[in-house]
Parts: structure tokens; C-alpha cells; sequence
């Protein structure tokens, strides 16, 4: 059995941002996390953040990570690569699993689950063929191992990760044929949205991906116009030839662990599914545990850090840390979220927060 | 449009440019910054504090024209590369317009590429007249692009093109 006074589970943007809080106000800290190297979704993110100062505003996402695991709080938090959470006990034991059969167990005083989110897929015919991706994975390979997916790809979905995978793929020298939407407007930043256009890409809004095509695997696609209903409109299918199909339709919360613990969920739309009921600390009614990051809610990465932070201190403060200190770090965070969702763009998350604290109804 | 498209149209555009005035005398930097998204660094990079944004980071940056002298240090630092820089005094019948540049291959000085419009569409061949690429942009290039003067508002990119993008 390891103990520890405080277990991160998840070493992305909010994990790494949780352990760097609760070290820097004294606490010990155990870190878990399944890839090979800690940093969650930034190592793939190419592109330079929003948000302000203490956002990392103008940093590449991948180059976060290191700023989060600072060499002045190595001794305070241990770091578990390459090591699996695969169970959650009523008695707070969580087991875990690094490489293929190192199995132990790990008591904690209190625990912050950061497990970020995982991809939605699209129904329709051929979506199992070689050649249909998740943006994620498509950021997997260029990004992460030099890998392009293809030759000629159509993205689905114009949110901010459908443009900005677009985006790279352009820098990766791979041609995007179109963006496809059925939504009326553009999900993703604008801003984002104008570099694709100024690079020739059609953000198609109101189409939709009918089917793919091909033998053994993608050859092309089959895409249509929608109209008002969200119906096809008769008439407006076109072949497009690609041998990537890249799926960018959203994300819902990775809440499994949670639910082994019995922590409280809410159905909320807003914030991508079932996300764990909290209080504004992040504090879930399973007392010892803390929600921070996609879990609690899609979002942002910058939100997912002051998440991170928020709730690495208010757990410190729980575990004997210097109570001003941290009140101090809390109210920073707070003040934080809420000029991050404080925007028009904000509309969607404020809501979904909004609908949370109004207490459990459908778990 | 722009919402639909990501183009940008001329009345939303036309709306970012300083007073006719102001664009005879130097350059003059054009923040295509449309939408209300919490995001700040362009408020800092600026050394005139020409820049302003304020407490709310959801606010759309104002720009003093007087303060601004065209220097270009914000077009590397914004992450929605939304900031150019436009000369119209730059020669006779033409001006300067600087883009900001993350593909390869990147252009070099006396370069002759074609310059596309909001939309992706060619509007002109251009001579590149100047690349920046020092450290502290972090890998975001400006690129200055000599362009006849009746596009220097048009004209906001770099066909993609050359070995690595063809």
C-alpha cells in the first residue's frame, strides 16, 4: 500500500496545475498518469494559448508542461508515468497499475481526479474504415511522433479543436479539403476560424458528413447541406476526395473512476454529459474527493489549470497547509474562472455551472 | 459571414482601420479582433501602450492611433494571429503590409509570392521586403510583403505553396 496525503489522478493541464499548487503550499503529492510522459493533451498543442498572464496567454501549449512541473517542487510531488487508475474502492483504497503488471495499491488523504475528457463519434456508414480519426489521434501522430495521417483530409466539426487540427495539418503540409458543420455559425474562436480561410479552407456551416467511401479504407467522402431542421437538403451531396476523415464532434467527461466512488452526477449538456455535482472549490460530496479540469466540465485548457489550482489548494488547506496562503491562491482562482468565463464565449459554461448548482436530479 | 465563413467582410473590416487621416502618415497596425474572447497579450506586448483591453479580458483591444507607430512587435504575440500591420507611405504607388507566418517554407527577403485576400483568394504577386523571425516571437514570423497600394487592405496572406506545402 502507498500513502499519500494527497493522490493526483490525470497529469494534464489540471492535474500538473494541482500538484503545483498543493507542493508549493507544502504538501506532499503523488501523481498519476497513464501516458508515457506527464502534460495530458498540451504536448499537442501547438499553438499559442489565450487567456492572460497567468493563463500562459502567448505560450505554446507544449511548451506548459514544464512550466507546471517546476524543478523547485520536485521533492514535494512524486511522479508516476506509464501507471494506470484501473479501480476505486468504497473504503477509499484506489488501485493502480504501472506498465503491464507492477499492480498496487494507494491509500490518499485526499484525492484530486483529473481525468480530462474523451472523444464523441459520428454514426454513419463507413465510419469504421482505415482513414476515419479523432482529432486527438490525429494530433497524436503529427504532433507527438512526426507521423501525417494522409493525404487530404475533411474535418468534422468547426468547434476550436476541429480548426486548430486543421490549422496544423496545413502546417504538416497535409491539404484540408473542407471544414464541415452542421451548426449554423462556427463553434471555435474566429479568429481561429480566419487563418483557415486566409489558407484557402472552406468552413462549410450547415453540411454534414454523410457517409465515407473506399475498399480497405478511406477513398473519399460524402457530404451534404443542411437546412433549418438539420435535414438534408436533397440535391447537395458531393464526393469529396480525401483518405482522411477527421472527426472534431466534441467531448464528454471521463467521470468511470467517479462513478466507482459513488460521487454524485448531473446530466449536463452544457458541459459535455454526466460531470460530478462539486461545490465552487471543486469539492465533490465524497468528501476526500476534488474534480478539476474536463472532468469536471469541457472546457478550455486555461480553465483546466486555475481548475487545477483551485483545487490543489483548497485540498492542501484541508491537509494542514497554511490557511491564508491558501484562501489566498482560492480567491485568485475564483476571481480567475470567472474573468476566463466572463465573456460571450463563457455563455455556454456559465450556464452548465449554473444548471450544477442546482443540485443532483438524474445520476 | 464571418461567423459562418471565418472571412471577414469589408464592414467588418473597414471598421478596424484608423482615420483617413492617420493611414497617410506611417504605418499603422489593423487588430482583425472580431469577436469578444478572454485573451490579453497583445495589451502587454505593445512598448506605447497604445494597446488597451482593461480589467475584463473578454474585451475587444481599442487602439490609440496616436500612440501607435506602426512597429509591429504585437503581430507575433497574438495567438489568433489576428494583428497586421499596414504602411501606406511605403513607395511610390505602393504599401507594406505585415502578416504574421507559422508554415514552411518560410519566404525569404526578395522572395516574389503570391498574396491572397481574407478568403484564401490570390490577389496579387508581392515581393517579400522584410522577414522577422528573433527568438522572443516563439516561432510566429512576421513577413512584409510590398503590395500595389489598392490592395494593401485587402491582401492578409501567402498562397500556401513551395516543397513542403504543395
Amino acid at each position: 500500500m502507498v500513502n499519500t496525503d494527497l493522490l493526483v489522478v490525470g497529469g494534464g493541464p489540471a492535474g500538473l496545475a494541482a500538484a503545483d499548487t498543493a507542493a508549493s503550499l507544502g504538501i506532499d503529492v503523488l501523481l498519476v498518469d497513464e501516458g508515457r510522459a506527464v502534460g495530458g493533451q498540451l504536448v499537442k498543442q501547438t499553438h499559442k494559448f489565450f487567456g492572460s498572464g497567468e493563463h500562459y496567454a502567448g505560450v505554446r501549449g507544449i511548451d506548459i508542461p514544464k512550466l507546471l512541473n517546476r524543478e523547485e517542487n520536485s521533492q514535494r510531488v512524486r511522479i508516476l508515468t506509464d501507471t494506470t487508475v484501473v479501480g476505486c474502492y468504497e473504503d477509499g483504497v484506489v488501485s493502480a497499475l504501472t506498465g503491464e503488471d507492477n499492480y498496487f495499491k494507494i491509500k490518499a488523504k485526499r484525492a484530486i481526479f483529473a481525468t480530462g475528457a474523451t472523444e464523441k463519434f459520428l454514426s454513419f456508414p463507413g465510419n469504421d474504415l482505415p482513414g476515419v480519426y479523432g482529432a486527438g489521434a490525429v494530433q497524436t501522430l503529427m504532433n507527438q511522433f512526426g507521423v501525417i495521417p494522409g493525404k487530404r483530409v475533411l474535418m468534422v466539426g468547426a468547434g476550436n479543436i476541429g480548426i486548430i487540427v486543421s490549422y496544423q495539418l496545413l502546417q504538416a503540409g497535409v491539404p484540408v479539403a473542407a471544414v464541415v458543420e452542421a451548426a449554423p455559425t462556427i463553434g471555435g474562436y474566429l479568429v481561429h476560424a480566419s487563418k483557415l480561410a486566409r489558407a484557402g479552407v472552406p468552413i462549410l456551416t450547415r453540411h454534414t458528413i454523410l457517409e465515407a467511401r473506399g475498399k480497405d479504407a478511406v477513398e473519399s467522402a460524402v457530404i451534404a447541406q443542411l437546412d433549418d431542421n438539420w435535414q438534408v437538403v436533397p440535391g447537395t451531396e458531393e464526393e469529396v476526395d480525401v483518405d482522411v476523415v477527421c472527426l472534431a464532434v466534441g467531448l464528454s467527461p471521463v467521470v468511470d473512476l467517479l462513478r466507482q466512488l459513488g460521487c454524485e452526477m448531473k446530466y449536463v449538456p452544457e458541459l459535455g454529459g454526466h460531470v460530478p455535482i462539486r461545490d465552487k472549490n471543486l469539492k465533490t460530496a465524497t468528501g476526500w474527493i476534488y474534480v478539476a479540469g474536463d472532468v469536471a466540465g469541457v472546457e478550455e485548457a486555461s480553465a483546466a489549470m486555475v481548475e487545477g489550482r483551485l483545487a490543489g489548494a483548497a485540498a492542501a488547506a484541508e491537509l494542514g497547509a497554511d490557511k491564508q496562503e491558501a484562501d489566498t491562491v482560492i480567491s485568485r482562482c475564483l476571481a480567475s474562472l470567472d474573468a476566463l468565463r466572463g465573456g460571450p464565449v463563457g455563455e455556454k459554461i456559465r450556464s452548465g455551472i449554473a444548471k450544477l448548482e442546482g443540485g443532483a436530479v438524474n445520476a | 459571414m464571418l461567423k459562418a465563413t471565418g472571412v471577414a467582410g469589408p464592414k467588418d473590416w473597414e471598421a478596424k482601420l484608423p482615420d483617413s487621416q492617420r493611414r497617410k502618415q506611417g504605418p499603422y497596425v489593423v487588430f482583425e479582433c472580431f469577436q469578444e474572447i478572454p485573451c490579453n497579450p497583445c495589451e502587454q506586448a505593445c512598448p506605447r501602450n497604445a494597446v488597451a483591453i482593461g480589467e475584463d479580458i473578454n474585451t475587444i483591444p481599442c487602439i490609440d492611433y496616436g500612440l501607435c507607430n506602426g512597429c509591429a512587435i504585437c503581430v507575433a504575440r497574438c495567438p489568433g494571429l489576428a494583428i497586421f500591420v499596414v504602411d501606406e507611405t511605403y513607395a511610390e504607388g505602393y504599401g507594406k503590409v505585415m502578416i504574421p507566418w507559422e508554415y514552411k517554407p518560410l519566404p525569404a527577403k526578395g522572395d516574389t509570392v503570391t498574396a491572397v485576400g481574407r478568403d484564401g483568394k490570390e490577389v496579387c504577386t508581392a515581393e517579400v521586403v522584410e522577414v522577422r523571425n528573433i527568438k522572443n516571437q516563439d516561432r510566429t514570423a512576421v513577413i512584409g510583403l510590398k503590395v500595389p497600394l489598392e490592395h494593401v487592405n485587402v491582401v492578409r496572406g501567402i498562397k500556401l505553396g513551395g516543397e513542403i506545402n504543395g
